[in-house]
């Protein structure tokens, strides 16, 4: 709810400003909740004003979003989004514009305009709230579940081959690619602030854990106890390095990532984290093994991939000044009259 | 005129040859002459389903009527009197259209043995010879022959010289109608402007054709058709895909509203797409989508930026669409939805015309979503209905069907074009700063028409949440309450019922108040009602016509009017669509009268059907 006075209103806003009058309806012990609050206390942070910023979504648990939000929004229809932020993106450039999405959000019904707006590279945020589940239809396995997976729709275990999110965005050319986890909330605010920072579409997905319907799905990658072996927090310029002694790095050999022993292999050695690098990018949202495998690879998490690329409203804008400059702006009798006339006399 | 020419009200040309003979620009070459003359004209391209069927086909066949007259003409014209054929399948596929006795101009080069088996006429006969065509006039021509002759010696290559013969056929059929070449020459000179031995050619191959007639021997009867009593003024040719284009720039400049058009291609609704994209000077933004779905969301998230957002297709398109029509519904956002209709259902028949998408644009959504539907009736009539429908989605802050058709999208008619300064104004509410004083907005706060502001994302103040779950009367926050779903869903309908204080009375397009048969007609069945019911007046029968554009909703006096005739006859190109919405919202007695063969009503058909009832 708005209390502010445009006369008297400060430039900045805080995280409570942020906060809605509505009754957040999400589960308890929800991970949208932690989501929501990393949202609220890194938006005051980025220099923006409220009213420039505008969050879409489509239909889905995460998608309620935008209600919880004391900024401008939309809760749209499903998958449909991406479009409908391409749309006011293309229009309004100077807005701040946040697409709020799930894995079947924007991965089924919306798969089309997620990897379209990824090739065209709009300056808007995605956050992909991966839970690897229907939640608000209560149960169905979602196109990131895992093979196999059994439930309401697959009683006897699915037999979809599940999508690799980032490797999807990879391939749709996205400019910036990261991943981060609802427990985490510290590393979810550095890479949400990057995500703002970053010219083009950025492209976060975060682990959100379903406490209803896909209880521990990321367990093995947020709880303490493995979560030092089971991940790897990348950083730009810095060796692949992970586990709970810090003893263990990637060694890029060839295009064979292998897991050594720093005890055998000297740190400056390793793999050393490149964002720009897009060929080793493509390797490392390819670290997606079942986490229960022994010799398994660790979850990569952090910015894995950024690139600068012109953005879709730039060029977009940038041909209508163009021809505006070249031609003049269009005169509308001139339209009317067309290219040939004849005079009929009375 | 100095000849024996014969005297004719009207004409009517139908051109036919491969898709690579010049025919829609002989076609249009004939028709600005002929306008510039004085004539009244109407036309309409035919052009073949595949892009490049293989030459001689009956598949490759391309064509272009024109109907020309010293009266109105309201029609590209039912059926020939002149048909000008380029080859064996051109004959084939157009004869049927030839009126009985009329004339025919074969060139006999395409009627070799070769053409003759393309066209698939059996071996060993031509219609040329065999005497089959006897009951017409038929006059051949060795317009290959003629023009090689003719340009023997200029140092054109085999492949130039041959592109000129339609300029050939062009000559002759200007000399059989006493038109003068001069529009065509400058034509010539400005489209070739780079390669002068070209317009030499041209030029020669068009006086060669007009001579020939001068000069044969032939026993041809020229036609003189003179200048049409038409109101003064200044005109220009419109197709009505265009002229839809132009409308929704005018709309743009006139509101001050920026236009986005989100689109994806589909036949026949891409030549608006095509046509907004050509002109961005205008600040026109348009964005072909990765989909139909995304053609309209696109425009909804610029309708929410405050855009006049569009989007443009054809029906398959449309039922993609659906969903997203039903959250504009709900977000109560001006939006145009164009649909150039075609032959359905399913992919149907996508180069033909029909008026089959009514009942989709009025009811075809889930829940209760009534929306303003507004249908065009003649090519320049696009420009003015869909600047209506414009001005209706800016004004009342709702998405807004608009009708047209593939007959309408690709026939062409002179137009007595508006000045800028005389359109109507279109004025956008915004909401303002103010509209959050006391500290709440309410973005579902409405008018006396019942529209909401148009409150876009930029403005200190006015934060909100809209969108597609039922949302509370007034605050816009999400409700499951009963009382105010049905309360909601009333206010809605009423809202559209609502835009009937703003559009004009029904009036009748001609014919008596009172009577014993009124025709009502909606979109491009209009000038063949317009002929037949002008002839059945003539003739004395008790006939009026009523051309509706708004259909939802439709005037307020259309109830009573139709109560003054004693039988109300509704013809559609679909199986009974605006009759239903009539029987249904007026309870009268109306009949149908349908064709569903994806081509449009002949007068005459109408005719001979009105005059059994009036």
């Amino acid at each position: 709810m708005s209390t502010l006075s445009p006369d008297i209103a400060p430039e900045t806003f805080t995280s409570k400003d942020l906060v809605t009058d509505q009754d957040i309806r999400w589960c308890p012990g929800c991970g949208d909740y932690s989501i929501l609050k990393q949202v609220q206390t890194v938006l005051p942070e980025l220099g923006l004003k409220r009213e420039e910023i505008v969050f879409i979504s489509g239909i889905g648990c995460s998608s309620r979003f935008p209600y919880y939000m004391e900024t401008y929004g939309m809760h749209s229809i499903h998958g449909r989004a991406t479009a409908i932020a391409s749309g006011l993106k293309a229009t309004r450039p100077e807005l701040s514009v946040w697409i709020i999405t799930g894995d079947g959000d924007s991965m089924s019904i919306g798969g089309n305009h997620f990897i379209h707006l990824l090739r065209r590279n709009f300056d808007v945020n995605i956050l992909l709230f991966n839970n690897e589940i229907y939640g608000l239809t209560k149960g169905q396995y979602s196109p990131t579940s895992e093979l196999g997976k059994v439930t309401k729709s697959t009683p006897m275990g699915s037999v979809d081959h599940p999508f690799n999110p980032l490797a999807l965005v990879m391939g749709a050319d996205g400019t910036f690619v990261a991943r981060s986890m609802d427990r985490d909330p510290i590393h979810m605010r550095t890479i949400l602030k990057r995500a703002h920072a970053h010219k083009g579409t950025s492209l976060v997905e975060i682990y959100q854990n379903c406490n209803v319907f896909n209880d521990g799905a990321f367990e093995v990658f947020t709880e303490k106890a493995s979560k030092a072996e089971a991940t790897m927090m990348v950083e730009n310029g810095q060796p692949l390095i992970f586990g709970a002694q810090k003893d263990k790095g990637i060694l890029l050999d060839g295009f064979t990532p292998r897991v050594v022993s720093l005890n055998d292999v000297s740190a400056n050695d390793l793999w050393i984290h490149d964002e720009s690098n897009r060929a080793k990018a493509n390797l490392l949202v390819r670290f997606f093994d079942d986490a229960t495998i022994e010799g398994h690879f660790p979850r990569p998490f952090g910015v894995f991939y950024s690139e600068q690329r012109f953005t879709y409203e730039q060029a977009f804008n940038q041909q209508i000044e163009d021809v505006i400059a070249s031609k003049g702006a269009g005169d509308l009798d001139k339209l009317l009259r067309g290219p040939s006339v004849w005079e009929v006399k009375g | 005129m100095e000849n024996n020419s014969l005297i004719a009200t009207d004409a009517t040309i139908l051109f036919a040859g491969d898709s690579g003979d010049g025919i829609q620009l002989t076609g249009d070459q004939f028709t600005t002459t002929t306008a510039l003359f004085g004539n009244d004209v109407s036309t309409f391209p035919n052009y073949p389903a595949e892009i490049r069927a293989p030459l001689g086909t009956l598949a490759g066949v391309s064509g272009f009527q024109i109907k020309f007259g010293s009266e109105e003409i309201y029609t590209p014209g039912d059926s020939c009197d002149l048909l000008v054929v380029m080859n064996a399948a051109a004959l084939k596929a157009n004869l049927k259209q030839l009126k009985p006795g009329g004339m025919i101009i074969a060139n006999t080069e395409g009627f070799d043995p070769k053409n003759l088996r393309l066209a698939k006429f059996p071996e060993g006969v031509n219609p040329l010879e065999d005497g089959s065509l006897d009951s017409y006039k038929l006059y051949t021509l060795d317009v290959t022959k003629m023009t090689k002759a003719t340009l023997e010696g200029s140092g054109l290559g085999t492949k130039d010289i041959d592109r000129t013969k339609n300029m050939f056929v062009l000559g002759f059929i200007y000399w059989i109608y006493n038109r003068t070449l001069e529009h065509t020459i400058t034509f010539l000179e400005q489209k070739f402007a780079k390669k002068p031995a070209i317009v030499e050619a041209n030029i020669k191959t068009l006086k060669a054709g007009y001579h020939y007639g001068d000069t044969s021997e032939t026993f041809m009867q020229r036609v003189q058709v003179d200048a049409a009593k038409i109101t003064p003024g200044v005109y220009r040719n419109i197709n009505g895909n265009p002229a839809t284009a132009i409308g929704l720039i005018a709309a743009s400049q006139k509101s001050g509203l920026n236009l986005f058009l989100g689109s994806y291609p589909i036949t026949p609704a891409s030549d608006i797409l095509h046509d907004l994209s050509k002109h961005k000077n205008f600040g026109v933004r348009t964005f072909q989508a990765e989909d139909e779905i995304a053609a309209i969301t696109s425009a909804i998230g610029a309708a929410f930026g405050g855009s006049l957002a569009v989007t443009t297709s054809s029906g398959p398109g449309i039922a993609l669409k659906t969903e997203a029509i039903g959250l504009a519904i709900m977000l109560e956002l001006p939006l145009v939805i164009i649909n150039v209709q075609r032959g359905g259902p399913s992919t149907g028949l996508p180069t033909k015309t029909e008026q089959a998408d009514l009942l989709q644009a009025v009811y075809g959504r889930n829940g209760e979503a009534p929306l303003p539907v507004i249908a065009a009736r003649t090519p320049s009539d696009c420009f003015y209905a869909v600047y209506e429908a414009c001005r209706i989605a800016v004004e009342h802050s709702t998405p807004v069907f608009f009708l047209s058709d593939g007959y309408l999208a690709n026939g062409a008619e002179p137009w007595r074009f508006p000045q800028a300064a005389d359109l109507p104004s279109i004025t956008a509410t915004f909401a303002t700063a103010e509209d959050a004083e006391g500290g709440k907005f309410l973005p579902y706060k409405r008018d006396e028409k019942l529209a909401r502001k148009w409150a876009v994302p930029g403005v200190k103040g006015l934060e909100h949440r809209i969108g597609g779950l039922e949302k509370e009367h007034e605050t816009g926050n999400i409700s499951y309450d009963p009382d105010n779903h049905e309360f909601m869903v009333k206010l809605r309908a009423e809202k559209v019922e609502k835009i009937a204080d703003t559009i004009p009375l029904q009036t009748l397009d001609n014919g008596p108040e009172k009577g014993k048969l009124l025709i009502v007609g909606w979109g491009s069945t209009y000038g063949s009602i317009k002929t037949a019911v002008k002839r059945a007046l003539a003739d004395g029968y008790s006939v009026a016509h009523a051309h509706v554009r708004y259909i939802q909703p439709f005037p307020k006096n259309l109830g009573e009017l139709m109560k003054n005739y004693d039988h109300i006859l509704v013809p559609e190109m679909n199986n009974g669509q605006l009759v239903r919405i009539l029987r249904d919202k007026y309870l009268v007695p109306a009949e149908g009268f349908n064709k569903i063969k994806g081509i449009p009503f002949s007068s005459e058909e109408l005719y001979s059907k009105i005059i059994t009832l009036a």
